[in-house]
């Protein structure tokens, strides 16, 4: 079975876990059924409770769906503490469903899998031991990898069905009224947690700081939680995030976000009230240092900046370039300092950030993308998943909900030491080529020809060198030679989801 | 030519390579440890036995280890490496460069 990225995928499995393979990017406007949680009846008295031993006993059973958010990135000690007790009560066959796995997480996730307490997994991706654990045919069911607004879908629709979701906050009071923004563990904003906190039929807050009530803003409402668990740490602050995103000083990846700013300004799209999103990673995250001074040469305003929020955008909604900044997930203290001191800063929840079975969702409205890549082929499809060693690690985040927008630019270097970005066929088909219009290189750009009046516009801009994406890979292959074709074993570790719930690609064992 | 000594050249940082030649009796025996071996392992063995036969070494032993060097660097370090291994770095052997 191929889907239509080219993609040959096990029949055998997709038919045994009810899966279509990719068709397109085009959602069309079908009629979605959502799904609804339990609900233990309280008036709220008997929340709060001293042990998280107690509370695991209580709540988690053999088979079950468990959650956790990943918003304290590789501070995190609410995952640890809570997989622990889960691993020596002896618990087995639970699906872990967080919202993503960090690398501070790796060690208990293989011990839970060797023991027999984790027998499947779903999240946006993983990275480190834990990637190489899986890519070495590890555990027995292959991993489900979903963007951050297919995670959204797949909740709502009842894919994932979370048992118990285990969410640690820097503050709650005891009904379970808390938010990311105060006491000494912040993250800003509880974008991805907030659908666990709406849908899971158990809600286990844990805090290392419980507030009188009631305790406002309410990012997650007592009207959601079951339990209040009282820890003496959530998180590592040092770890959660830097101060501020510093821009990158690397010579290459400036000259690619002067580029990419070059490319925007003479875009359509650039004008009063566009919208824009800058993802992770070095040359987009400098963008924004040339994208501001572009606004202020040219007075244009955005209406707003969407996503994953560091400290140079936030700046932006300060100076007032940037009327909004929705926000699901804050990268940096700066950025998550901003939250409570900028009512502009909105929180927003996966489903409103990048759910594609929605009423609209913000990436539905957003101009411009800026996007990094691990690697993208000649048909412009992009790989933020697997190494060119095969090797898991990586995770799909936004990349493919964002990349619905108007204009989607990724930048990436040609090659990076002696592996090439730009390659006949990524080694992992994450975002679909069409959803991607321009590549940036530190040699020059490629356009999808799909989209001529790109091409048009942009051949004419100085100090732009257009290529096509061809004539790019074979730069690339030039520098660094041809790579010998990786071998795989048959078994099938990971299924990449499309956001739309069907395969885009798949991951199998490697072989060494 | 002949290796008189174990030598090294090169450094662990990324896009280099460290090649250490000692003596060695059965041929050329390369140990590479590379990051990108799967993908390139061929194609550096290749480039660190070309240099090598290139100034009439026949007989060594090469520990490799590589951080994603482009051939050029690979080149460049092996020939460093067998001109300090053959005490030849004060008289260079530019006709086998």
């Amino acid at each position: 079975m191929k889907n239509n990225v080219n993609r040959q995928l096990d029949e055998n499995l997709m038919n045994k876990l009810g899966y279509q393979p990719f068709q397109g990017t085009d959602i069309g406007n079908p009629i979605k059924q959502r799904v609804a949680p339990k609900v233990r009846i309280s008036t709220g008295n008997d929340k709060l409770v001293d042990s998280l031993e107690d509370v695991v006993k209580k709540t988690v059973k053999d088979g079950m769906t468990i959650s956790f958010h990943h918003h304290f990135r590789n501070g995190d000690f609410v995952f640890n503490k809570v997989m622990r007790i889960i691993i020596d009560l002896g618990i087995k066959g639970l699906t872990l469903a967080p919202s993503s796995l960090t690398g501070v997480m790796n060690e208990l996730v293989i011990e839970g899998i060797k023991k027999g307490t984790i027998t499947n997994i779903t999240s946006s991706g993983m990275r480190g031991s834990l990637g190489d654990f899986i890519s070495h045919g590890n555990l027995e069911n292959p991993v489900i990898f979903r963007s951050h607004g297919g995670r959204a879908r797949a909740i709502e629709n009842g894919e994932i069905k979370i048992d118990v979701a285990f969410l640690g906050v820097p503050n709650a009071d005891r009904l379970g009224n808390a938010n990311g923004r105060f006491g000494d563990a912040v993250f800003g904003s509880l974008g991805y947690a907030l659908m666990d906190a709406q849908y899971a039929d158990q809600v286990v807050l844990i805090t290392d700081n419980v507030v009188p009530y009631p305790n406002t803003p309410a990012s997650i409402k007592q009207t959601q939680v079951d339990y209040v668990v009282k820890i003496d740490q959530v998180g590592d602050p040092d770890k959660i995030g830097s101060g501020a995103t510093r821009f990158t000083k690397d010579p290459k990846e400036l000259k690619i976000a002067e580029m990419v700013n070059k490319v925007i300004v003479n875009s359509p799209y650039f004008k009063n009230d566009f919208s824009f999103q800058t993802g992770s990673g070095g040359a987009a995250l400098a963008v924004t240092r040339y994208l501001r001074q572009s606004m202020i040469d040219a007075g244009v305003k955005a209406s707003f900046a969407l996503g994953g929020i560091t400290k140079p955008t936030t700046d932006l909604l300060k100076e007032g370039l940037v009327r909004r900044v929705m926000d699901v997930q804050d990268f940096d203290k700066g950025a998550a300092d901003s939250m409570h001191s900028n009512p502009n800063q909105q929180e927003i929840d996966a489903s409103w950030y990048a759910d594609a079975d929605n009423k609209g969702a913000m990436v539905d409205q957003l101009d411009v993308v800026i996007l990094s890549a691990l690697e993208i082929d000649t048909k412009f499809n992009v790989n933020v998943m697997t190494g060119s060693d095969g090797i898991i690690r990586g995770a799909i985040g936004g990349h493919q909900d964002a990349a619905t927008a108007k204009l989607t630019i990724i930048c990436a270097p040609l090659v990076r030491g002696r592996i090439a970005t730009v390659t006949p066929d990524v080694t992992t088909v994450v975002t679909p080529g069409d959803s991607v219009d321009v590549l940036v290189t530190e040699v020059g750009i490629a356009v999808n020809p799909k989209r001529k009046d790109l091409v048009s516009i942009l051949s004419k801009v100085k100090g732009l060198p257009l290529y096509s994406i061809e004539e790019l890979q074979q730069l690339a292959e030039k520098q660094v030679g041809t790579s010998k074709k990786l071998e795989y074993h048959d078994k099938v570790v990971a299924l990449i989801e499309y956001r739309d719930g069907s395969i885009i690609d798949q991951v199998k064992q490697i072989k060494d | 030519m002949e290796i008189k000594k174990t030598a090294l050249a090169g450094t662990l940082e990324s896009s280099d390579i460290q090649i250490l030649i000692t003596k060695g009796t059965k041929g050329i025996e390369i140990e590479l440890e590379s990051d990108v071996k799967k993908q390139f392992g061929d194609q550096i063995c290749q480039a660190i036995s070309e240099t090598l036969k290139g100034f009439g070494i026949s007989q060594a032993k090469i520990k490799a280890v590589d951080k994603g060097a482009l051939d050029c660097v690979i080149k460049a370090r092996t020939i460093a490496a067998i001109q300090r291994a053959t005490n030849a770095s004060e008289e260079l052997d530019w006709r086998a460069i």
